[in-house]
């Protein structure tokens, strides 16, 4: 029998920046049809992780693998990744002058399509129009989203929801939000959630980082992990989400040095 | 603006092969290297013209010989004058249908796409060829209107009055070296007039083609735009691509007059081995609104500074300017406004970016004279560097000799950041295509003003220069 391939699987991942180690030694399965979730204190290394796994170029790599659909993608270039089915929702969306959202997602969809789909699975305007409406409906975001440009002027919360819209017209297989939560008033919370849910599929998979229980509410993750000081410190199930809500990071942290001593 | 699919997979193909092929040299006339009296004098004979003219050449080389090189902007030390050839005649007679013409001139405009443009979009096209417009052609409805779209050597044969009038009015031949030199020996060129009220709405373009290694091109242009008027005018132009330098010195003098506009639109995109040298400068009257939007991507040197002059209250004027700079070129321009009447306003903005070796530069001019009270004028420069060696340089220059105005000027150099690259990238775009997505939209303010097709043609060209660049 032929061995299993998870979908996306990290593998002692030593990582930092400027020569500081920040990931000191991360491993983590997901496979197809799992959602995460990812929790963990202030600068414990969340986003960090999310950035390699991007391919950042900023961030060294010091040790490790991490392989997606059982390819390392340690020594491939972010684009390449984003056109395997790789997605990112940032922490912190980069402005964009002068280009609009619409012309920025016409070539990144296409570039990905083709990547993924063959080279005659382009969108014709009218039909990537059609799609990007339908997407912008579904996360009640206005039409004139589109002929802005990309998260210039944008508020917290709208330059979140963009990121599930580009979430949404990408359809990646593997997808990183990074704090998408942070930022969203209840009502926005609720329908980004929902879009995210609606998204989902079992053949792919989540890594919902986040400081707060509330999202899971409504993306419902199969496993909680808790990274602190640049290592999963704690895996779980939804429980384990609770119950950081209830009493913080400090029982935790106790356990772990414990552990490690 | 609509960037298209970008299409930059396909663009692998580099300048060398879409406008940089050159036809065997087969001329009806070619004058001798260098420059002297004779080869004036052998000009003017071959044109048949009038002996104003002849002496408006010979003065105006007389200005020429006697000036010294420009040493204030762009290195010119290579240029040659002596190397150079300042006139080629490349047929017999010029045509008014493309089957008229030579195959192999033919073929190099459609190649470039003219005749197609000029069946979707145009309203007139004017085709150069080394020193000679080729090709002339305006729509039926304009003549009947009274526009006059021919090449500036018929106009002095057709309308000399018109001519006498205005040319050398607005540059006259001493204004500069490059001037002088373009006063001398002259050669092709537009001629355009709109007659009062009458609004072309579809531009009228010229293209302009040299083929030749070492030559010169020096067109002359000249717009007028009656009352109440309106045209918008395009040049495009390419060359092969040749060791040794070419010159390419033009000079565009525009006339508005009240309440009328004109837009004079440039995609400039020669070789690398081309001298750009040009004098471009409108008076705009009353009321009148006078637009240059200025693509420089092409050349080795560029040196061009669009002026407006305000002559009356009322007048508006504005450049926009673009400039990219790649390996090896150094672009400087910007643009000049003269405030000569009170109630004027203008508006310079400029974006320029600069890519390895390259080096683009503003140069701009706000002049307000004394007298010119409740004038309004504003200077944007913006330079974008694409790496760490590319430079960029701004020589805003203010002579204010009035109290009651109001000037603003912004300037801001920024870097492509490694966080924009990367949060494009990470959504699939390769470097070179994230490379000029931020570029496309750094000039996206300049590209919204251009009708769609060289809106498209000028991100198309961004791209080109991105292609091979990074990666
Ligand atoms: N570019 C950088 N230069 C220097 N230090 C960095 C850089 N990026 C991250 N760090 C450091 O790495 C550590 C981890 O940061 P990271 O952003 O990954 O934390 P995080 O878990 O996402 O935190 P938060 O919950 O606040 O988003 C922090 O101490 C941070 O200061
Ligand atoms: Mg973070």
């Amino acid at each position: 029998m032929a061995e299993h391939t998870p979908l996306f699987m990290i593998e002692n991942l030593h990582a930092g920046i400027e020569g500081k180690e920040i990931l000191r030694g991360v491993n983590l399965v997901i496979e197809r049809g799992e959602i995460h979730a990812l929790m963990g204190p202030n600068g414990s290394g969340k986003s960090t992780l999310a950035y390699v796994i991007a391919g950042h170029p900023n961030y060294e790599v010091y040790e490790g693998r991490i392989l997606y659909k059982g390819e390392n993608v340690l020594e491939l270039p972010p684009d390449e990744r984003a056109r395997m089915g790789m997605f990112l929702a940032f922490q912190y969306p980069t402005a964009i002058p002068g280009v609009t959202m619409a012309n920025f997602l016409r070539l990144a969809v296409n570039s990905v399509r083709k990547a993924r789909y063959g080279e005659d699975k382009a969108l014709t305007p009218r039909e990537f129009r059609r799609l990007l409406r339908e997407k912008l409906e579904m996360l009640r975001m206005d039409e004139t989203f589109a002929s802005r440009y990309l998260n210039e002027g944008f508020s917290g919360g709208e330059k979140k929801r963009a990121e599930i819209l580009q979430m949404a017209m990408l359809e990646p297989e593997f997808a990183v939000l990074d704090e998408t939560d942070s930022g969203l008033d209840i009502d926005a919370l609720r329908t980004v959630a929902d879009g995210v849910n609606q998204l989902f599929n079992p053949n792919m998979a989540l890594l919902v980082i986040t400081h707060y229980q509330r999202i899971l509410n409504y993306i419902r993750p199969h496993y909680v992990h808790v990274m602190l000081d640049g290592k999963i410190a704690i895996s779980g199930g939804p429980e384990l989400a609770e119950e950081l809500e209830e009493k913080g990071y400090d029982w935790v942290k106790a356990q772990y040095a414990e552990a490690a001593s | 603006m609509a960037t298209p699919e970008v299409e930059l997979k396909r663009l692998g193909s580099e300048y060398a092969e879409k406008y940089g092929f050159r036809d065997p040299e087969q001329y009806v006339f070619k004058a001798r290297k260098g420059l002297d009296r004779e080869v004036v004098e052998q000009i003017s004979w071959i044109k048949n013209e009038p002996d104003w003219m002849r002496e408006f050449r010979l003065k105006a080389l007389e200005y020429f010989l006697r000036r010294p090189m420009p040493t204030w902007g762009a290195d010119l030390s290579e240029l040659n004058f002596d190397e150079i050839v300042y006139y080629i005649k490349p047929t017999e007679r010029q045509g008014s249908s493309w089957d008229e013409l030579p195959e192999h001139i033919r073929r190099t405009f459609d190649r470039l796409g003219i005749p197609e443009a000029e069946r979707k979009f145009l309203a007139g096209v004017g085709a150069q060829y080394e020193s000679e417009v080729v090709y002339h052609s305006l729509r039926e409805e304009l003549k009947r209107l009274g526009v006059i779209f021919v090449d500036m050597d018929t106009a002095v044969r057709e309308y000399p009055d018109l001519v006498k009038q205005y040319f050398g009015t607005i540059v006259p031949p001493n204004d500069n070296k490059f001037a002088a030199l373009n006063s001398a020996v002259w050669s092709g060129g537009s001629f355009v007039y709109v007659p009062e009220g009458v609004r072309v709405e579809v531009p009228l373009q010229a293209y302009f083609r040299i083929n030749a290694e070492n030559v010169g091109q020096f067109e002359r242009t000249l717009i007028i735009v009656e009352p109440g008027a309106y045209v918008h005018y395009v040049e495009g132009c390419t060359a092969p691509i040749y060791s040794a330098a070419s010159l390419h010195s033009a000079v565009v003098e525009i006339i508005v007059k009240e309440g009328a506009r004109c837009r004079y639109t440039t995609i400039q995109n020669w070789s690398k081995n081309v001298y750009n040298l040009v004098t471009k400068r409108a008076a705009a009257y009353r009321d009148a609104t006078m637009e240059w939007v200025d693509g420089n991507l092409g050349s080795k040197v560029t040196m061009k500074y669009p002026a407006v002059w305000l002559m009356e209250p009322g007048a508006r004027g504005e450049v926009l300017s673009v400039a990219f700079a790649g390996d090896g070129q150094h672009q400087d321009a910007g643009g000049k406004m003269v405030h000569v009447a009170p109630y004027t306003s203008s508006q310079i903005i400029s974006k320029s970016i600069s890519k390895g070796t390259g080096r683009a530069s503003y140069r701009g001019l706000v002049k307000v004279h004394r007298g010119a009270h409740h004038v309004r004028a504003n200077v944007v420069c913006d330079a974008l560097l694409l790496d760490e060696q590319s430079r960029t340089d701004t020589y805003p220059y203010m002579e204010i000799e009035e109290e009651q105005v109001s000037i603003g000027h912004e300037a801001t150099v920024s870097k492509v950041a490694e966080e924009q690259l990367f949060y494009l990238q990470s959504r699939g775009l390769t470097e070179a295509e994230a490379m000029s997505m931020i570029v496309n939209g750094f000039i996206e303010p300049i590209t919204k003003e251009l009708p769609l097709e060289y809106a498209v043609e000028l991100n198309r060209l961004i791209a080109l220069e991105m292609e091979g660049s990074v990666g």
